[in-house]
């Protein structure tokens, strides 16, 4: 399959700090793709040099075929960005400004679907200073996808939404994904690069520390089972590669259902963090 | 859809935010006729022969309007712009950097023209401004006008990345104007200046933007009043079109999309 995104040996410097210390990594189009790491990483450097926002220092950057410091606008009408926190268009109206925005695009969708999409049907008529930080986030996804983008950026989405918003947001990057779109996500939310990504990358300190699934990503698909449970009045923990088989001795001598059993698996979120603690 | 019919678009869209920012009606179109109303009202003199202070006044009001309007209004919502994320998001889609600008010129233009209409109006209904019946006169407002616009337009453009912050850039911005007003012959006769104050004003485009309006609105006779002793039109266009291209590098050269990090 080609590559939406191919970078190698990308650099990015601030004065002596290396924002971008040397990242390769590939998205494949139609896949989504999920960028993990601690403020400061290089996230967000990163992506904005995809977006061609920022110039780099070294490395070669392919995106939808074209380098982004280079790129055009007909480049640009291929791509969507919905970048971090905006308080612009405090004084237009939500169909206002997507139908405004329309124009720009060789392609536009049709504005009331985008509307519906991003659930803001009821908001349609509010202007942006009247809208809570959720629906200016779910705007800002609005504005992301209204120009039917083979590739949509996504920095931190669903910063400031409700669990139910969330859900929903899901379902609509599910949707994109099924039209094809080539999805580049960060986020802080495990759960959600979960969720969503077919892949995730793991950035610390300006470099990529792994590519992976989201259920293999630090070896978590051969990690060990973490058994709890309450024995003579203490808590007890165990990691065991053979769970069933410590249960089946647990069971025997505790003479038959064990007090507050748990068996869990190490979430994305635990391998994450123990990636990142590794590193620093 | 073409880089005009884009900035038209754009054009639409700053004018109905214009509208619908209070303070910035008043402040930008009412506030130089509340102004010409206190003005014209504390100063009746004549101050020469057929000439009062009032009609002296609607020109420069009408000359620093450009200012107003191009200059001072781009050069403070411009950095606001810049820190709502305005530019970067736009610059994030397919439109034309230059349909920016038009959108920017069309919504200039809009509140120029009302701008001139209530100043004009007043100054003929309250402090018997004459208005000009030949067609000689009004040819002159119309270049000196639109040289003015665009070189406010520009400079505007360009002034608006000076401001670090869009916070400060009223701050910044507005101080610069009064001082020009001041010295270029709004609030005081020209001619009573100090002559150093005049030749550091000659400096600058809003001295010979006044001059051109007084050239419009005021007697044939007031030219003798002035310091060369006429109107001086080809100087006027001369310095009005070096700033313009002054305005033009600048805004090229400086324009930014995003807060310097």
């Amino acid at each position: 399959m080609q590559n939406a995104i191919e970078i190698h040996g990308l650099l990015k410097t601030y004065g002596e700090t290396h924002a971008v210390a040397g990242v390769d990594l590939e998205v494949q189009a139609g896949e989504v793709f999920a960028l993990l790491g601690p403020n400061g990483a290089g996230k967000t450097t990163t992506i904005e040099i995809l977006e061609g926002y920022r110039d780099r220092d070294g490395g070669t950057v392919s995106v939808l075929g074209e380098d982004p410091a280079k790129a055009g606008l007909s480049w640009r009408n291929k791509i969507g960005i919905v970048l971090q926190s905006n308080n612009d268009a405090a004084e237009i109206t939500v169909e206002e400004i997507l139908n405004f925005f329309s124009d720009y695009y060789v392609n536009p969708r049709n504005v009331d679907e985008v509307i519906n999409a991003v659930g803001l049907e009821e908001k349609r008529k509010s202007r942006g200073r009247e809208l809570s930080g959720g629906q200016r986030r779910r705007l800002d996804v609005a504005l992301g996808i209204l120009g039917n983008p083979e590739l949509l950026f996504l920095d931190e989405p669903t910063t400031g939404f409700d669990p139910e918003a969330r859900r929903a947001f899901w379902d609509l990057i599910r949707g994109l994904r099924a039209d094809g779109t080539t999805i580049l996500l960060t986020t802080h939310y495990l759960d959600e690069a979960e969720a969503l990504a077919d892949r995730v990358g793991v950035i610390n300190n300006g470099r990529i520390v792994e590519v992976a699934t989201p259920a293999t990503l630090g070896g978590r698909d051969n990690a060990k089972v973490i058994v709890r449970w309450s024995e003579g009045g203490n808590m007890k923990e165990e990691r065991t590669d053979s769970p069933t088989e410590l249960l089946r001795s647990l069971s025997a001598r505790l003479a038959g259902e064990i007090p507050e059993l748990t068996v869990s698996r190490p979430t994305l979120e635990d391998i994450y963090i123990s990636m990142i603690e590794g590193e620093a | 859809m073409s880089t005009f019919k884009i900035g038209a678009s754009r054009g639409n869209l700053e004018i109905r935010q214009f509208l619908r920012q209070r303070e910035s009606v008043v402040f930008t179109l009412l506030f130089p006729v509340l102004l010409l109303l206190i003005f014209g009202s504390v100063f009746k003199d004549t101050i020469a022969p057929g000439v009062t202070f009032s009609q002296y006044f609607v020109a420069g009001m009408i000359a620093s309007g450009l200012l107003n309007t191009g200059f001072q209004q781009l050069a403070i919502m411009i950095p606001l712009e810049r820190d709502d994320g305005t530019l970067k998001r736009l610059r994030g889609t397919p439109m034309p950097p230059s349909s920016y600008f038009i959108g920017k010129i069309l919504a200039v233009l809009a509140s120029m023209v009302v701008q001139i209409i209530l100043l004009l109006l007043v100054g003929a209904l309250i402090f018997g401004v004459h208005l000009p019946t030949d067609i000689g006169h009004w040819i002159t407002f119309a270049w000196v006008t639109l040289l003015g616009i665009t070189g406010s337009t520009l400079l505007g453009i360009a002034f608006s990345s000076v401001p670090r912050s869009g916070r400060g850039a009223s701050a910044m911005v507005t101080p610069i104007v009064l001082v020009l007003q001041f010295t270029s012959g709004v609030f005081f006769i020209f001619n009573q200046l100090p002559s150093w104050m005049q030749n550091v004003a000659s400096i600058f485009p809003l001295k010979w933007l006044t001059q051109g309006m007084r050239s419009v609105f005021l007697p044939e006779s007031f030219a003798s009043q002035e310091v060369a002793k006429s109107w001086e039109h080809g100087r006027v266009a001369l310095m009005l079109s070096i700033w313009i291209v002054v305005g033009l590098v600048l805004a090229l050269k400086t324009f930014r999309w995003e807060r310097s990090r």
